[in-house]
Parts: structure tokens; C-alpha cells; sequence
């Protein structure tokens, strides 16, 4: 059992660190979240003192990248809160389908389950084929994995409840092949998808999009890199696009509010006037 | 910044207590008191209101950023982890399960543990699982004072026989006497 956690300061000088180094800022992040996983990693990787790890972080560009994968939280599955997936079903994509071309952006999508439960649900409702679905992370790894639409065959029956909660009348196997105890989704689906890095924190908008997902990522940001990034997804989507959050998120907080209206009861708001 | 807090986690067997407890300590109770329960995300959903429909505490489920005010009741979502921030807002975590949990009662203690130090109080009632165990420790260690509801008054005694495995807590007590000893907090 360790006593001796990295204290705050401590934490405060790697961050700063990996900011002058990397150019990637964490100082916005919740810190008791960020702390507990800096934490996890130093002693899972078993460093006798809080200087080598501080020294190993500066001048190892591979511990970094290793580093990132460990601190973010990159728990995801598909189709997770079936009451959202069937609003999107039932009330959002009939009015994206009036679009002539469909922009999503999964902001943060990990290892990428919300961007295939969304391309589904776009097939089912023939809009796939003008769709493009945008999936973004910080992290490279999670996007690589995203890439290559390859999940363990054994969340498939978890999944597929979900799926039939959600409104799904099909057989949820359609949409992938077992090999052992992998499913490789459909390419159909991957086709439609564009994998990218991007930085919530430092990055700019690269496009303007009807609907933008980021579920249970602004969770792990304190407030003022919430509004930062809340403004960056109102420069992002069009006027009247939609805007979704995971079920603990509020954009009640954010400056932007006023010019949004909640969707029923889900954690969905649709931008109904334009910055100006 | 310090301040005082009680944080309470339980598992199986230990609704009833809760309730005992809320009870025992009656409203304008001059400490926060957050609640970390092992619980069921589909079936349990609606857990602030049987506590509320009981007690008629004031009972809020944590949201994220919010101050943990005196006086007032928070019970965590579930499929959350809650921590706790240095300006005593909480903070949700979708990060893997610990024991098996999340919430992960663990989780909880230790992080309140750092920002409350001597001025957190555990509680740990019946469960099946060992969640719960090294965040007592951990609490004691940062100078909070810990109290063990007695498994033999347990409904599943499994949970606070691990933390005895462990350590010695500041305080046992059985399943009627602990609303009491909690009220007694008040007035440390």
C-alpha cells in the first residue's frame, strides 16, 4: 500500500513539464481524476522515486506516448445508454435526414464503439451513404484501434442488448464477422468513417457539422476548459445542428446555453441561433 | 482549504442501514454526507427518491462540479466513479471498475481522503466484495477517523471482515448503534 502519493506540486511540475516538452496541456484537466491515474502509473511501472519518473517523462518520447494512453480513460461501448440511441433514432436523424450530406463528429471517440453504433444506426435509416462520420481522440493508440473496427467478440452480447433497447429490429450479428474471439465490423460502416487526432484542448475546428458527440469526456475537464471547449464545438456546428453530451454532462454552465434548447429529457441540445 | 465530510459506502445488505442512518441523523447534520453504494444501473435508478420518500432529507444524486454542501445528502449515479477535488467539488470518472465496482466505494475514500485529511470520516457497512478495505486504511493513514459497522450485525459480514483483516478501526459498531455514533459526529 502506498503512503506516499505524488503530491500536488508534484503533479503541478510534470504538467508543466509535459507542456513546455510536448505541447500537450493537462493543466485543465479535473486534477483528482488525473491525479489517481499519474498516480496508478508510477507505481505500476514500479519507479523508485517521483525525480526518475519526472526524468524519465522529459526524455523519453516513447514513455510519453505511453504516458497518454495511461492517463486518459478510454472505457467505451457500444450503443451505451439505449434511451439516447433511440432518440437519436426516432428524432434526430429524421431531421439530419432533410441534409443533403450528413458531418458527425465524435469528439474524444476512443477506440471508436460510438462511431460504428452510429453508423448503424445511420444504415438503418439510409442515411449512410451520404453521411461521413468523423472520430477523433488525443490519443493515437485508441485511434488506430478505431481504424480497424476490431472489438472483443465477447462484449457482442452485451452489445447487442443494447442494441435491441435502442430500437434495433434486426440481428445485431449482421453487422459483423466472428474470427475466435474477435468481431471485425462491417467495412461498409468503416467506410463511411475518417479517424484523426485532435487535441479538445489545443486544437481548432476543422469543419462544420450538423452533430457533434462528446460523451463523457468534458467529465475529466474543470470548468473554464468546459467553456473552451464548449465555444470550439459552437464554431463547429451549423446553425440548428445538434449538440450531444454524455448522461452526467450539462451544458447548462457554458456561456453558449443561451443560445441552445434540450431535447427532451436526453442529454442533446440543438443550437437554435448563431453566435453573431 | 478543509472542512469536514462523511462519506458512507456500502454493498449488499447495506440499504437499510443507510436508511437507519439517515434517519438517526435528522436534517441541518452540520457535515456533507456523501453516499457511495454498490448498485444496480438499470434496476436501481431511482435511489435518491426511496431516500428521499423515507427520510425527507434532502437527497441529490453527485453531479460533476458541484460544491459538497452541509447539510446535504449526495448519493453517487450509478456507473461513475466520484472523486473529490481540492475545492470540495466532485468530480465523475468513467474509468475501468475497481473490485469489480463503480462507483468504487475505494475510489471514493482515498481521493476524499486527500483533500479532507483529519476531517473525513469513513463509514463501511455490509458488502460482499472487498471494495471499500484499502480506502478505510488509506483514510486512517491521512489522519480520518474510520468506523466499521460490526459484521456480525451484518447482513453480509464479507465487506468489513476485510478491512478487520487489515487494520484496526477507530470505531465498531453494530447496525443499531451506528446512527448514533454518526449523529456523534457532529459535535467532535
Amino acid at each position: 500500500m502506498d503512503i506516499h502519493p505524488i503530491q500536488n506540486e508534484e503533479l503541478e511540475l510534470l504538467l508543466n513539464d509535459i507542456s513546455m516538452r510536448y505541447g500537450y496541456d493537462f493543466t485543465e484537466y479535473s486534477r483528482a481524476s488525473l491525479q489517481r491515474r499519474v498516480q496508478r502509473l508510477f507505481l505500476v511501472d514500479r519507479f523508485p522515486s517521483f525525480a526518475e519518473f519526472r526524468y524519465r517523462l522529459q526524455n523519453d518520447c516513447q514513455y510519453f506516448k505511453r504516458f497518454v494512453e495511461e492517463i486518459t480513460v478510454n472505457v467505451t461501448e457500444m450503443l451505451r445508454d439505449p434511451t439516447f440511441y433511440r432518440t437519436l433514432r426516432t428524432t434526430i436523424l429524421p431531421i439530419l435526414a432533410t441534409y443533403p450530406f450528413i458531418r458527425i463528429w465524435h469528439a474524444g471517440c476512443s477506440t471508436g464503439e460510438e462511431v460504428y453504433s452510429m453508423a448503424i444506426l445511420l444504415s438503418e435509416s439510409g442515411l449512410l451513404h451520404k453521411s461521413l462520420l468523423y472520430g477523433t481522440d488525443i490519443n493515437p493508440l485508441v485511434i488506430e484501434k478505431a481504424r480497424k473496427g476490431i472489438f472483443p467478440v465477447s462484449q457482442m452480447q452485451k452489445y447487442s442488448e443494447n442494441y435491441i433497447q435502442s430500437g434495433g429490429l434486426k440481428d445485431f450479428s449482421r453487422y459483423y464477422t466472428a474470427n475466435y474471439h474477435l468481431a471485425k465490423f462491417d467495412s461498409s460502416l468503416t467506410a463511411r468513417m475518417i479517424f484523426s487526432t485532435h487535441n479538445l484542448v489545443s486544437d481548432f475546428s476543422f469543419n462544420e457539422f450538423q452533430l457533434i458527440l462528446c460523451r463523457n469526456v468534458l467529465i475529466y475537464f474543470d470548468r473554464e476548459l468546459q467553456a473552451k471547449v464548449f465555444r470550439l464545438f459552437d464554431y463547429s456546428l451549423e446553425n440548428f445542428g445538434y449538440l450531444a453530451l454524455g448522461s452526467k454532462e450539462t451544458l447548462r454552465f457554458s456561456p453558449a446555453a443561451a443560445r441552445y434548447r434540450q431535447v427532451g429529457r436526453e442529454k442533446i441540445w440543438r443550437k437554435v441561433k448563431d453566435a453573431g | 482549504m478543509q472542512g469536514r465530510l462523511l462519506v458512507i459506502g456500502g454493498s449488499a445488505g447495506s440499504l437499510q442501514v443507510v436508511l437507519s442512518i439517515l434517519k438517526g441523523i435528522g436534517q441541518g447534520f452540520p457535515l456533507p454526507v456523501l453516499i457511495v453504494l454498490h448498485r444496480n444501473s438499470i434496476f436501481e435508478s431511482s435511489l435518491e427518491d426511496l431516500l428521499y420518500v423515507r427520510t425527507h432529507l434532502m437527497i441529490k444524486e453527485v453531479e460533476e462540479k458541484q460544491v459538497l454542501l452541509p447539510g446535504r445528502v449526495y448519493v453517487c449515479p450509478p456507473d461513475y466513479h466520484v472523486l473529490v477535488e481540492q475545492d470540495h467539488t466532485t468530480s465523475l470518472d468513467y474509468s475501468e471498475r475497481v473490485n469489480f465496482s463503480r462507483p468504487s466505494i475505494d475510489v471514493t475514500f482515498r481521493s476524499a481522503a486527500d483533500v479532507y485529511g483529519p476531517g473525513l470520516s469513513a463509514v463501511l457497512l455490509s458488502g460482499g466484495n472487498a471494495d471499500g478495505a484499502e480506502g478505510m486504511e488509506y483514510v486512517q493513514q491521512r489522519g480520518g477517523f474510520t468506523i466499521l459497522q460490526d459484521p456480525q450485525t451484518a447482513e453480509v459480514p464479507y465487506m468489513p471482515q476485510q478491512v478487520l483483516l487489515r487494520m484496526t478501526v477507530d470505531r465498531i459498531a453494530s447496525a443499531d448503534e451506528l446512527p448514533a455514533v454518526i449523529r456523534g459526529l457532529a459535535h467532535k
